[in-house]
Formats: C-alpha cells, sequence, structure tokens
C-alpha cells in the first residue's frame, strides 16, 4: 500500500465519508473508492452493499479474488433535548458504541451534573448541526416536544439521510408537527420515515423504559435495514 | 471497534504517524474469516521493521506470527497472505484455538 493511499483514507474518516479500498489478491492492484465514484467501478454494486452494511470482504470475478475494505464511519447518535429520557438514553446507547451528543439550548436543563459522562452542547441545534451536519450514519432523536427546539434538526436529519429519524410526542402532537413541516418542504413519504410515537412498542412506562424502546429502534434501523440513504449521501 | 473514539489508536491512523517520522512499516489485514475468529475481517494491524506493533487482527492469538512475517514482507518489499486455523498444526502452536479460521493479507507500505 502507498503511503498516500493511507493518508487519503484517513483524511475521508475524519471527514466522515464512507471510503473503500479494493485490493487484488493476485496481482496486488489498489485502488480508493468514494461513494461518489462506486458507480462506475467494475465491482460498483458489491462496494455499494458494503458501504451500506459496513462489512469488509471478499468478493470473486473473473480476474480472481479483490478484497474490499470498507472504511465506513461510527454511527453516531445525535439527542436534542436534555431531558430525563436522554439522561438514561445517553449511557446506554454509549455502551452500544454509539459516539452520542446531547444538544438543548435551555441551560436549565443542559448542565454538566446531569450528563457528567456526556458530550453535551447548550446551544441551540441548528447552529451546532452547522459545524457538525448530520449524515447517513447519523441517527437523530427529537425529545424535547418544543418544535422551536425540535422542528429544525428534524428537517436536518430528514434531508441529511439519517438512518434513524425519531420524534417524541404523541399522535395529535406528531400530526401538527408534520403539518409544519409539510409546510417547508419535508414530502409525506419522509414524514412517514419517521419513528413517532418514538420508540419500540413495548409499553415503556418511565423515561428509562422509553430509552430502550428509542435505543431498540435505532438499534433495528442501523444493522437490519441499514444505511439505505448512503449511496445517495 | 471502539466507535466512539475511531481515529486516535487505530492501526491506520498510527500507520500514517509512523510513515511520517521515517519508520518503515507493513499493513496486515484481515480478509477472511471462517467460524469463531475473533477480528472481523477488515481488522487491521500495523508493524514497523523493529517488530513495534498497534491493532489488532485477532484478539492477540497470532500476533506474534504476523509481526514477524510483516517484518519480512518490509524486507522483501512483497505483500503474502497468511493463513491460520486449527487445522494446521503451527497455527494451533501460534494459538487460534477458538476453533476458528482466518486470512490475513501483509502488505509492505512504500512512499
Amino acid at each position: 500500500m502507498q503511503a498516500t493511499l493511507i493518508s487519503e483514507i484517513n483524511e475521508a474518516r475524519a471527514k466522515r465519508r464512507p471510503v473503500a479500498v479494493v485490493t487484488g489478491l493476485g496481482d496486488h492492484a489498489q485502488r480508493l473508492v468514494t461513494a461518489d465514484n462506486a458507480g462506475g467501478d467494475p465491482l460498483g454494486e458489491a462496494i455499494s452493499n458494503r458501504f451500506r452494511s459496513g462489512k469488509s470482504g471478499i468478493v470473486t470475478d473473473e480476474n480472481g479474488e479483490h478484497f474490499i475494505q470498507v472504511y465506513v464511519p461510527p454511527p453516531r447518535l445525535v439527542i436534542i433535548g436534555a431531558v430525563h429520557i436522554s439522561q438514561a438514553l445517553a449511557p446506554m446507547a454509549r455502551s452500544c458504541n454509539f459516539d452520542v451528543t446531547v444538544i438543548d439550548p435551555r441551560t436549565a436543563f443542559a448542565t454538566p451534573e446531569r450528563f457528567a459522562e456526556t458530550k453535551l452542547i447548550a446551544d441551540w441545534p441548528e447552529d451546532v448541526l452547522k459545524d457538525a451536519p448530520l449524515d447517513a450514519y447519523t441517527a437523530l432523536a427529537a425529545l424535547t416536544h418544543d418544535p422551536k427546539i425540535d422542528d429544525i434538526p428534524l428537517k436536518a436529519a430528514l434531508e441529511a439521510g439519517c438512518f434513524y429519524v425519531g420524534a417524541l410526542g404523541s399522535r395529535k402532537t406528531h400530526a401538527k408537527r408534520a403539518a409544519r413541516l409539510m409546510e417547508v418542504g419535508i414530502t409525506q413519504s419522509q414524514m412517514d420515515g419517521i419513528d413517532a410515537p418514538i420508540g419500540m412498542d413495548i409499553g415503556a412506562a418511565n423515561p428509562a423504559e422509553i430509552a430502550v424502546a428509542v435505543l431498540a429502534r435505532v438499534i433495528e434501523a442501523l444493522r437490519k435495514a441499514p444505511l439505505e440513504q448512503v449511496a445517495a449521501a | 471497534m471502539s466507535a466512539s473514539n475511531p481515529s486516535s489508536h487505530d492501526a491506520l491512523s498510527v500507520a500514517q504517524d509512523w510513515q511520517s517520522d521515517g519508520r518503515k512499516i507493513a499493513l496486515a489485514t484481515v480478509v477472511e474469516t471462517w467460524g469463531s475468529a475473533p477480528r472481523p475481517a477488515g481488522s487491521q494491524l500495523v508493524i514497523d521493521d523493529e517488530g513495534n506493533f498497534e491493532g489488532s487482527v485477532s484478539g492477540g492469538c497470532v500476533e506474534g506470527a504476523v509481526v514477524f512475517e510483516a517484518v519480512d514482507a518490509i524486507e522483501s518489499g512483497v505483500p503474502k497472505m497468511l493463513e491460520f486455523g486449527v487445522a494446521d498444526e503451527t497455527a494451533w502452536e501460534v494459538g487460534l484455538s477458538c476453533g476458528g479460521r482466518i486470512r490475513i493479507y501483509v502488505e509492505p507500505v512504500t512512499d
């Protein structure tokens, strides 16, 4: 492997861009493939599938064996709202290897005491997301039920193709939310992709149980229907 | 995979650091696994010509043998494929006792 290839891979990883290195195991030839140029690659379909699954492996064609090494960004969970559910959800998600960020502009909620081990940003989501944009390898859970705080990141998550988008609130709250978001350009099919009422239906009865229900849905989205949007991202 | 901290101690970040320090290095990558192999395809190890290494290809079972082969690949400049498994007596000795088999691609890093 050439040293320049290693720096290109590392640069892509730092920017959370999925890349693949294809190595001919017979001729030792190597090439870098990005999500943008996978379509033109002879192994494009196999590479795109591996971008979705995040799994590296060997494919065999008439030219022999090729090893496709994919580097996909680690999954992130962005939680909007430093609320009670978030206090339970953040550590559980971290133990499942998610890179967790909690965002809430309300400084009464977003205190280090309430979120000791968690990356917590006491600012408006729209300002935070400007510097750290959402992507297909990110899940977003909006938990404030305040439209002023939740709506903009929900719209951003749908537009970025986040692999999971969930929003807390009753069916009635969600219907109002749908009306607002569709006025600003979100389609019905995008709205249908939101997990609302949030979380798997396990009869969750308190914040910690709701956190379990939400995390179950996030993991399901990651593992069972992974990253459908990533090729387009 | 330490997803929460992806780029501080993984093999490729270390490889870039070592390379820019002028060290001669090789990469070892798990390309195929069967059975209960301890680390999935894509797991990587970086090795320098003095036998220092970072990363993991087997959770400690075969790293010693891989490092030995990698130092040889750095000298020869030629990539090679290694295979370890319980069917192979040597592999048993180096300790992939979990019952799995793995293929590892070892390649020198060139300027």
